[in-house]
């Protein structure tokens, strides 16, 4: 057991997992917080609190981490890059540890030109895969990249991201693979709804073991209308979602394509379990965690096991 | 090189509101190829300065030179017998350059003509891009050739991000992903292998966070 967190205990126990996320809110105000995390609670192994994510201002994912815990649910802190040099980076895991935040996702970030503050300054002083390297060290060797000693070393279950859907593809599993090299335990995907290149994806996956060193979480992300596809198709980049999606929720009628969404959603994870090498799923419901309890149920996951 | 724009003609006029003697001062280097700071700009902008004051009633004289290099103190020099008797030295070289005129003139005001761009190739005609943020550590030899730092949006070492699609960077349809480009060099070069290393955390003391840089040749000095 590297971090003894929820997460591991149930992935290592066999138990298909499942992980969920709260965005943290555009300001100061923790029942926002608490609400979302009320939506989690029992339905979850561990809820992502993410972090300035399409870098916009939030509530930080410490503190957002912070709460959820206080609500009963174990959280996940993500971390980025893009605003933090090796000097914070290092003072906030210490801090998310001392706290008792035992799992991590690593990751690069948003350009900040997504954001509301496209003429900040980006930090970019490592990238997410030396990110995960620094922590490993930090976990396992018990040192500071500087090569000084920690006193108490910080147990993470250390995760990172990757895109099956990005370009080019030719280096989507040896990127992968060099996040497991860095000491990734555990990876959480972008949303898949091109099923097919995600297949292809896990089998190119596996020819290289990942799915034995790396707990494989598949993204999933319920569309609320034919129009969310749309936009998501045309305006986030690596997103890959295949005209007969839009096309399946787009025939239904306005009223009841959330529903679809959901349908089709529970529909994927059923898919995504048979899948040999996926450990779990991780449901980005993006501002609609009031479904999670529904989605998650419907898709033959509840209750959460109980893992001493 | 290193590339350069225009500052807006109304910035400059503001600029030199105060002022009725000024010397525009041009430079051979490197804004003279990418047509920013060169001797035909000093003239045409010197003449601008000129109708656009006049226009106002409130005349301007101008002393237009250019220098081989602003750079290099021995073309420094050059200025001395016009600085004397001019209130104000409008540079139009690099930022390196303005400085160091006002290094050297310590009592004259020395005002920037241009914004000081980056390190950059020209593609085409009239199209300057950036490639090298000069960080003072090329990766070089282990990217194709093809410098992650610069071309990168997020200076990633272990790119593409997953913000990559059909070789643009998700900052801009007019950007290309560095790291597309990087891979395709790669594989046309038979070196794909180097993608599967760690690169080590980048040391940025050679870049910007040491300090001010100097490089001190040792066999140069007199």
């Amino acid at each position: 057991m590297k971090s003894g967190s929820n997460l591991e205990k149930v992935m290592n126990a066999g138990h298909f997992a499942v992980t969920a996320e709260c965005g943290p809110p555009r300001g100061a105000d923790a029942d926002i917080v608490r609400k979302k995390a009320a939506f989690v609670k029992g339905n979850v192994d561990a809820c992502n609190v993410t972090d300035n994510q399409t870098s916009v201002v939030r509530m930080s994912s410490l503190a957002g981490c912070l709460l959820v815990k206080e609500s009963g649910t174990e959280p996940l802190i993500q971390m980025v890059v893009r605003d933090r040099n090796r000097i914070a980076l290092q003072s906030d895991l210490l801090g998310a540890a001392a706290m008792g935040v035992r799992n991590l996702l690593c990751l690069s970030g948003d350009h900040q030109k997504f954001g509301d503050d496209p003429q900040a300054k980006n930090v970019f002083d490592i990238d997410s895969i030396q990110l995960i390297d620094m922590v490993r060290r930090m976990r396992d060797d018990g040192i500071f990249p500087s090569g000084k000693k920690l006193e108490g070393k910080p147990e993470f279950f250390i995760g990172c991201a990757v895109n099956p859907f990005a370009d080019p593809y030719e280096i989507r599993v040896p990127r992968f693979k060099l996040k497991v090299q860095a000491g990734a335990d555990f990876v959480q995907t972008q949303c898949i709804y091109n099923m097919d290149k995600f297949k292809q994806y896990m089998e190119d996956a596996k020819k290289e073991g990942l799915h034995e060193s790396c707990k494989i979480l598949a993204g999933v992300t319920p569309l609320k209308s034919a129009g969310m596809a749309k936009f998501m198709k045309k305006f986030v980049a690596g997103m890959d979602i295949p005209d007969e999606v839009i096309k399946r929720i787009g025939d239904e009628p306005k009223e009841k394509q959330a529903e679809k969404g959901i349908e089709m959603c529970v529909e994927q994870i059923q898919e995504l379990k048979e899948i040999e090498g996926i450990a779990g799923v991780h449901v980005m419901a993006i501002e609609w965690e009031e479904k999670l309890e529904k989605i998650i149920g419907d898709a033959g996951l509840l209750p959460r096991p109980i893992v001493a | 090189m290193i590339t350069g724009t225009p500052k807006p003609i109304q910035e400059v006029l503001e600029m030199l509101e105060p002022y009725s003697r000024v010397v525009v001062a041009g430079c051979f280097g490197c804004v003279t190829v990418c047509r920013v700071g060169g001797e035909k700009e000093v003239q045409v902008l010197s003449s601008s300065l000129r109708l656009a004051r006049e226009a106002k009633g409130n005349k301007l004289e101008i002393k237009e030179v250019c220098l081989e290099r602003q750079c290099d103190p021995e073309y420094l020099d050059q200025l001395r017998p016009y600085v004397a008797d001019y209130d104000a030295v409008l540079s139009i070289a690099c930022g390196a350059g303005i400085q160091f005129v006002a290094e050297k003139y310590p009592t004259t005001p020395v005002l920037p003509g241009i914004n000081t761009g980056f390190l950059g190739v020209a593609e085409r005609q009239g199209e300057w891009a950036e490639r090298c943020q000069g960080c003072g550590d090329c990766v070089l030899h282990l990217t194709g050739g093809i410098c992650p730092v610069s071309r990168c949006a997020k200076s990633l070492f272990h790119g593409p991000c997953g913000g990559s699609a059909k070789g643009i960077c998700e900052v801009s349809p007019d950007v290309a992903c560095g790291w597309q480009l990087i891979i395709d060099r790669l594989k046309a070069l038979n070196q794909m292998d180097n993608y599967g290393k760690l690169i080590p955390y980048k040391g940025w003391s050679t870049s910007r966070d040491g300090g001010p840089r100097r490089i001190i040749r040792e066999d140069m000095t007199l």
